[in-house]
């Protein structure tokens, strides 16, 4: 309890990556399934940055890096993607969105 | 106590609430504000871990770009509230909640059972691993390819965006 280890860390790591695995299932609105997708590469973010700092390596820092990157372009695409079918649909329910289902 | 100790706590929990509090809102917003929160707290964890370049670009490009931008769409598109599920999926819902505890629980047995003595208890404490030079001498050095791929990733995610966003002209032109 008194000393922080690196399972500390990584406890709340798949926490958030839980929660975000949760939310990505639950909600229904496409913008929030977004938010959650970005919170579990968060999640994939702190493991990292635990082990480069435990292991006092920085290339865990460096794919972080790349991490952001990704998350940045998938951010910015998803969204405009979010843009075009609300155009279409006038939602954002995912529900709605079952063209390609079954 | 450590003030390390006190500080991992603080961040921790912050992080921890804020993030349930992003799948437990109705309103986009609110969810989208919290996740801000649980940015912020996040980059504290990375000074703690002394990883200072990513902490800083963690509040730059997550939460300065990226989450100005899902406000922006949410202000934009002015959607209405979530929607319930309907009657047969609440008990799915239910289920992924049962279902999402249990996974948590069973990593944590795991990760705090576990026999992890090849890595320190302590944190190698040298400041020098996170700063900018020690990161961005990796990066051009030894990850250069992957740095240029990267770039390129974005140049394609902004033509990308823009394409998908943008009406189309013949359709505004009537």
């Amino acid at each position: 309890m008194s000393e922080i280890t690196i399972n500390h860390y990584l406890a709340l790591s798949s926490f958030m990556f839980v929660i975000g695995a949760v939310g990505v299932i639950t909600r229904r609105n496409a913008i929030v399934v977004f938010m959650c997708i970005e919170l579990m590469l968060n999640a994939a973010n702190l493991a990292l940055v635990a082990f480069s700092s435990f292991l006092g390596d920085v290339q865990g820092q460096v794919f972080v890096f790349f991490v952001m990157t990704v998350a940045a372009a998938e951010a910015a695409v998803g969204l405009a993607i979010i843009i075009a079918i609300f155009r279409n649909k006038q939602s954002l329910n995912i529900d709605e969105l079952n063209l390609f289902k079954w | 106590m450590e003030l390390q100790t006190i500080l991992f706590w603080f961040f921790a929990l912050i992080a921890a609430v804020a993030s349930i509090l992003v799948i437990a809102n109705k309103k986009p917003l609110i969810s989208a504000l919290f996740l801000i929160l649980n940015f912020f707290s996040l980059a504290g964890i990375y000074l703690l871990l002394s990883a200072q370049f990513i902490a800083i670009s963690q509040v730059i490009v997550y939460a300065g770009a990226i989450m100005v931008l899902f406000v922006f769409v949410i202000m934009l598109l002015n959607a209405k509230d979530e929607e319930e599920f309907a009657g047969g999926m609440k008990k799915i819902k239910n289920f992924v909640y049962i279902f999402g505890a249990i996974i948590f629980i069973e990593l944590v047995y795991f990760i705090f059972g576990g026999n992890n003595e090849k890595i320190s208890a302590h944190p190698k404490v040298s400041v020098e691993i996170g700063t900018i030079e020690n990161i961005g001498f990796n990066l051009y050095v030894y990850y250069i390819l992957p740095f240029i791929v990267a770039s390129f990733l974005l140049l394609v995610a902004t033509i990308g965006s823009i394409l998908l966003a943008k009406k189309k002209i013949e359709q505004s032109n009537e």
